[in-house]
């Protein structure tokens, strides 16, 4: 905790939790489509669902969503811009079981190019979120660093051909995890980096056989937001 | 952030500093940024704190409809020159509730230590600055005191509803702003951190029991109490008055009356005032119509 933790965040209203995390969890939700967002189903779970309204979650997430960051004043009339850039959201409740802190929602998200992305998010205090899940698959950050996400076949060498071509682009690995769903099936790897991975790595990593979907969360925003 | 009032004192004792000051390097050195870039974060906080006040809406009202209007009626009182308190308080109790009451209806506030208890640090701030004309610089100095107290508060218990109950949150507040109130006045370091052991003594105890868990009923209100708590606490610690306990004792204290707590008194809305028959009616009611969000 440092001191603009205690004196700030400056942010929109009401709630650290309910209000700024959740739009963070919709910026993070952005950024790892790094496209432009045409559709966004957006299912609430527990608290999010009991109190969503009331502290303007939903607003919220679909503020993040377009890009808007804790602090924005427009984060209130998100639903109304939405509709004027032509983002299609829809809202319904969901019951993701015990294992998911209350304050979380699985997002599915569309892109203009037709990429398909589905993310659970928690916000777990203070405006701290956590990616949980994505397409499936359970994972674990906070998307404060840079984060490769590859979804590979569970299979020997996938972890040294990623772990050395970040070498080789001169990034440090911050922390990693690693997750399966069954022995030989679909597994994840998250790398949280202290450097950006530069695109033509990921297009690499990509084209590699037995890797079926590389997602690269960067700091920067990859789409212009409103 | 420091981990206990004591050594900010014992420091700034042996190195001549001020408590600001100390709390101000520490900053710096955690966060690797030059003086320059440590204040200009504090005065864009008080900016935005004083922002927060001057964008308040008197005609609205939040989503649940529960919150909103009160600090107008106050304002209206005020303007009668029928309040009972002198002006600084009720100048104190109008911003408390004009911010907090911005809150609930989604405006922009400083969390200072959570978005909950927004209205006590400027009620309290921009009050003074006020009525003894200090500066911008002198008042983002004082943030400094208060952002040490509530950094001292985080490490030996916590700053949040859920955690510890109110008392973690309106309770910190208070003294966060007890102790900058006595720094902007002139007091010594001793004096300061007995002026936040007092507003914190105060509250301890205090349930977190928001009605329909949100930040409403009796948030917004409990904003005006932390904030006048903050003016009375500094008032007698300037008067020398102490707290007989030692201020870090009192925080511990403060952690062991959290630790203690029953979750329905911890931001779940499931006890105290959001379990009354009344509370119960009002959460039934609100989720009646919000089970699902509004489905555009």
């Amino acid at each position: 905790m440092i001191l603009t933790d205690i004196i700030g965040p400056i942010m929109v209203g009401p709630s650290s939790s309910h209000t700024a995390g959740a739009v963070r969890i919709g910026i993070v939700s952005r950024k790892l489509l790094a496209e432009e967002i045409t559709s966004a189903k957006i299912l609430l779970h527990g608290s999010f669902l009991a109190t969503g309204r009331g502290h303007g979650t939903d607003r919220a997430i679909v503020a993040g969503l377009l890009g808007m960051k804790v602090d924005d004043p427009r984060i209130p009339h998100s639903f109304e811009i939405a509709r004027e850039r032509g983002l299609d959201f829809s809202f319904g409740g969901i019951d993701l079981g015990d294992n998911f802190h209350p304050n979380s929602v699985k997002i599915y998200l569309k892109g203009c190019s037709g990429k398909e992305l589905e993310i659970v998010g928690s916000s777990i205090g203070g405006g701290q979120i956590r990616i949980v899940e994505i397409d499936g698959i359970a994972v674990n950050f906070s998307g404060d660093f840079p984060t490769l996400i590859v979804h590979n076949i569970d299979q020997p060498g996938h972890v040294a051909e990623v772990t050395s071509m970040l070498e080789h682009k001169s990034v440090n690995i911050a922390t990693m995890q690693l997750n399966r769903l069954n022995r030989g099936g679909n597994a994840v790897m998250v790398l949280e980096c202290d450097q950006e991975v530069p695109a033509e790595a990921i297009r690499w990593l990509a084209h590699l056989e037995g890797v079926i979907k590389v997602t690269y969360l960067s700091l920067a925003d990859p789409v212009p937001s409103v | 952030m420091y981990q206990s009032l004591e050594t900010i004192c014992n420091e700034a004792q042996t190195s001549g500093n001020s408590f600001w000051k100390l709390v101000q390097l520490d900053d710096m050195r955690e966060q690797d940024i030059t003086e320059e870039a440590s204040l200009l974060s504090m005065e864009t906080a008080y900016q935005a704190m004083k922002d927060s006040d001057t964008g308040y809406d008197p005609g609205l009202r939040s989503q649940s409809g529960l919150v909103g209007t009160d600090a107008a009626k106050l304002h209206q009182r005020r303007e009668e020159g029928r309040m009972i308190c002198g002006d600084l308080i009720a100048s104190v109790m109008e911003r408390a509730l004009r911010i907090a009451e911005s809150n609930a209806c989604m405006k922009r506030i400083v969390a200072a230590p959570t978005a909950g208890s927004c209205g006590v640090l400027p009620a309290v701030l921009l009050s003074v600055q006020e009525k003894y004309s200090f500066t911008d610089k002198q008042m983002a100095e004082s943030l400094y005191v208060a952002g040490g107290i509530g950094g001292v508060i985080a490490n030996r218990a916590f700053l949040a509803g859920a955690e510890g109950g109110c008392q973690a949150e309106i309770g910190s507040a208070s003294a966060m702003a007890a102790g900058a109130l006595v720094s902007l006045l002139g007091g010594t370091p001793e004096e300061i951190c007995h002026a936040s052991a007092l507003a914190l003594k105060n509250l301890l105890g205090l349930a977190c029991d928001p009605v329909a868990g949100l930040v409403e009923v009796p948030c917004v209100k409990r904003n005006v109490v932390g904030a006048v708590n903050a003016v009375t606490s500094a008032d007698m610690a300037l008067a020398g008055i102490c707290s007989r306990i030692p201020p870090d004792e009192v925080i511990d204290a403060m952690r062991s009356i959290g630790r203690h707590m029953d979750t329905s008194l911890r931001e779940t809305g499931t006890g105290g005032l959001a379990a009354t028959p009344t509370g119960l009616k009002i959460r039934e009611e609100l989720a009646s119509h919000s089970d699902v969000p509004e489905n555009p």
